[in-house]
């Protein structure tokens, strides 16, 4: 029992995390109709200047300050300099172009930072693990990431639903002429909307980095993830993003776990273990594929 | 076609003109210096080429060229180090996989390989090549001194853990073949997953006594970081792999106290690992791994036997390979029939170093004159 709900608190970490990546992939799409594959580079963009700078200053926190504004900042510049010319190209384009800054920023880190991972370890205050009631242990840090992962959904809800510049993005989804004809300038809007979903990516990629490893590609099986979390929840919405990521989350930890041991039932364990990892491995994907067959926009289309 | 004809006759003559030029002999490195686990290939690489430096054989050329990491590429380069360069030893590859893509072509045409790293199972048995040395381990070989050396430290109830691909479930197969007893669980993970939280809870949950792993590169990283933090208190065992000097570095203190077995330790006391610690400390200001010091013995090896006959004398040049007539960094090393090491396996420990960072400290001998299962296979 008490491995159901530690599983359950991992695949609800997991899913917040996915949230951060998925929100700003699918606010980028949803008002400016862009497909990004580059967002898994502002997540390692994140990570290594989260490293980077906590390796110099010795403070987590002013490193992931830096972090944040690394990654927004990188997000804004990609914004000015390529993909504002993309806006108007078919999504094929997008995809290409996007890809080749997947690469650029591959090799770039590569180039300034060596092959080698970076170390980032979570701040001292956050590190070992607390107990639960229930009696179960539990790490800190990864339940302060849960923590995190909340507060920015319900920030980006208070964001969209009672601001000007939510109204703005909201507006922006359903008709770009339209707002620009009532005097919004879309270009800064747009630019900012960009850095807004970056600065997420990036907030993900140095949270995960204390937990696992800062190296090169780390955005891109993430990013897959990502993507597998919007197309659930529904291209452009934010809710669907959460609702999605959770699921995706907690799916995807169940499984890895409880199918080799369901295979275990009427298999030798070797061949359990190997049926049930591959079976897992493709889960999400099954899921994906059971949830477009009934809803084939998503949970929470956009824009109906 | 009259074109084709040209350039086929220019080659000819290049390769009379090398042969007469004589006795200069070439080596091509294929090793991974770039994309994940190259600090394994760089590793290989400075111990090779340390080794040549100190022979102060002028006459030994070596090429390197650097794999990605990639089959394909790997293959290439071999073609081209054989047919362009007229290379008479190939050597320098790290993974199994790109090993099974170029060693059985190589070997088949005449070259000699030898492995300054990847044994993989079927060049050790049925694929065995009288041209193919290696100068390194079995794949098997230190899983399996794990197993044996926990049986005997009286840990009864293991769990185990390996990425689901062919060096992973080799790696578990190889430790239960000489742990004789039986496993609490085996756990099968992603290739690259960096996120092991499920795992941990399903180590937690189960009543294990002991963990052994092997988790190469970045995944060994994430897990040995997330596993400090969880709170789970069990022995921690696994392969040098997932242990190495770099890697330990970047685990920080998580990775004090592990213990894992290795063909090899930077303290290991005798006069060839003396000097080659300490040579290697100052040509490249960094305590050696075990890849660097499979990379030094391999060079070591190629050069005695270099001293007896020319490669060009195929026969007399195996045979002193097969006589292995070299001071190894391990101590005593010799070649089974199927021209892979039998060699003791060491147990150490991770500790704390003097500058406060982990290190390997030799702890003891784990299996001694450890020979693979696969010779029974190998008829050459």
């Amino acid at each position: 029992m008490t491995l159901l709900i530690e599983q359950l608190i991992n695949g609800l970490q997991l899913g917040t995390m996915l949230f951060l990546m998925a929100s700003g992939l699918t606010l980028v799409f949803g008002v400016m109709g862009l497909i990004n594959l580059a967002h898994g580079s502002f997540y390692m963009v994140g990570a290594y200047a989260t490293a980077s700078v906590t390796a110099a200053t010795g403070s987590f926190f002013i490193g992931l300050a830096a972090g944040l504004a690394a990654a927004a900042a990188v997000g804004a510049l990609v914004e000015l300099i390529v993909i504002r010319r993309l806006y108007h190209r078919p999504h094929l384009d997008q995809v290409l172009a996007t890809f080749a800054l997947i690469l650029i920023f591959s090799e770039g880190t590569r180039w300034l930072f060596g092959s080698s991972p970076l170390w980032l370890n979570p701040p001292a205050l956050l590190s070992g693990s607390v107990t639960l009631p229930g009696g179960l242990r539990y790490p800190i840090y990864r339940l302060v990431l849960i923590a995190v992962g909340v507060a920015v959904a319900v920030g980006m809800y208070f964001l969209i639903t009672r601001t000007r510049l939510g109204m703005r993005i909201r507006a922006g989804e359903s008709d770009r002429e339209m707002i620009g004809a009532l005097g919004v300038n879309i270009a800064r809007l747009y630019t900012l909307v960009f850095a807004m979903g970056a600065a997420l990516a990036g907030l993900a990629g140095a949270l995960v980095g204390a937990l696992q490893s800062v190296q090169v590609g780390m955005g891109e099986p993430v990013l897959i993830l990502a993507f597998v979390v919007i197309v659930i929840g529904g291209i452009g919405s934010i809710k669907g993003a959460l609702y999605g990521a959770i699921l995706v989350g907690v799916v995807d930890t169940l499984g890895r776990v409880f199918l080799p041991l369901f295979f275990r039932q009427f298999m030798s364990p070797s061949e359990a273990a190997g049926v049930g990892s591959a079976i897992a491995a493709m889960l999400i994907y099954i899921l994906m594929a059971v949830i477009l067959a009934f809803k084939p926009k998503g949970l929470f289309a956009a824009n109906e | 076609m009259k074109k084709l004809a040209s350039v086929g006759l220019g080659l000819l003559m290049t390769t009379a003109m090398a042969a007469a030029q004589a006795q200069e002999v070439k080596i091509g490195m294929i090793t991974t210096l770039s994309g994940g686990g190259s600090h394994l290939g760089v590793d290989v690489r400075d111990g090779f080429l340390l080794a040549i430096e100190r022979s102060g054989r002028d006459d030994v050329e070596v090429l390197v060229q650097d794999d990605g990491n990639r089959p394909d590429l790997a293959r290439s380069l071999s073609n081209e180090f054989m047919q362009r360069d007229n290379v008479d030893i190939l050597t320098g590859i790290i993974f199994s996989n790109l090993a099974m893509a170029v060693v059985p072509a190589a070997v088949r045409q005449g070259t000699f390989y030898i492995s300054p790293n990847a044994g993989p199972s079927d060049l050790a048995g049925r694929m065995c090549h009288e041209n193919y040395f290696n100068a390194a381990y079995q794949n098997d070989n230190l899983h399996g001194a794990m197993g044996a050396y926990m049986r005997e430290q009286g840990y009864e109830r293991p769990i185990i853990m390996a990425p689901n691909y062919p060096a992973g479930t080799d790696a578990l197969a190889g430790f239960k073949h000489l742990y004789e007893g039986e496993v609490v669980d085996e756990i099968y993970t992603q290739m690259g997953q960096t996120d092991y939280a499920a795992e941990i809870a399903q180590i937690r949950a189960s009543d294990a006594d002991s963990l052994f792993f092997f988790l190469p590169g970045g995944m060994g990283i994430s897990f040995m970081k997330q596993w400090e933090n969880s709170g789970v208190d069990l022995p921690v065992f696994g392969a040098a792999f997932s242990f190495d000097e770099i890697i330990i570095k970047a685990v920080g203190s998580a990775a004090i106290g592990a213990m894992n077995t290795s063909l090899w330790a930077y303290d290991l006391d005798n006069e060839a690992n003396h000097a080659f610690v300490e040579a290697f400390r100052d040509a490249y200001d960094r305590t050696p791994t075990l890849y660097a010091a499979q990379g030094y013995d391999t060079a070591n090896l190629i050069l005695s036997a270099l001293e007896k006959a020319h490669p060009d004398d195929k026969d007399a040049f195996r045979e002193a390979l097969r006589e292995a007539d070299f001071d190894s960094v391990r101590g005593k090393f010799r070649f089974g029939p199927n021209h892979h090491p039998i060699q003791d396996i060491f147990v150490r420990e991770v500790v704390e170093g003097d500058d406060g960072q982990p290190t390997n400290r030799l702890v003891g001998i784990a299996v001694e004159d450890i020979q693979d299962v696969y010779h029974t296979q190998c008829q050459m």
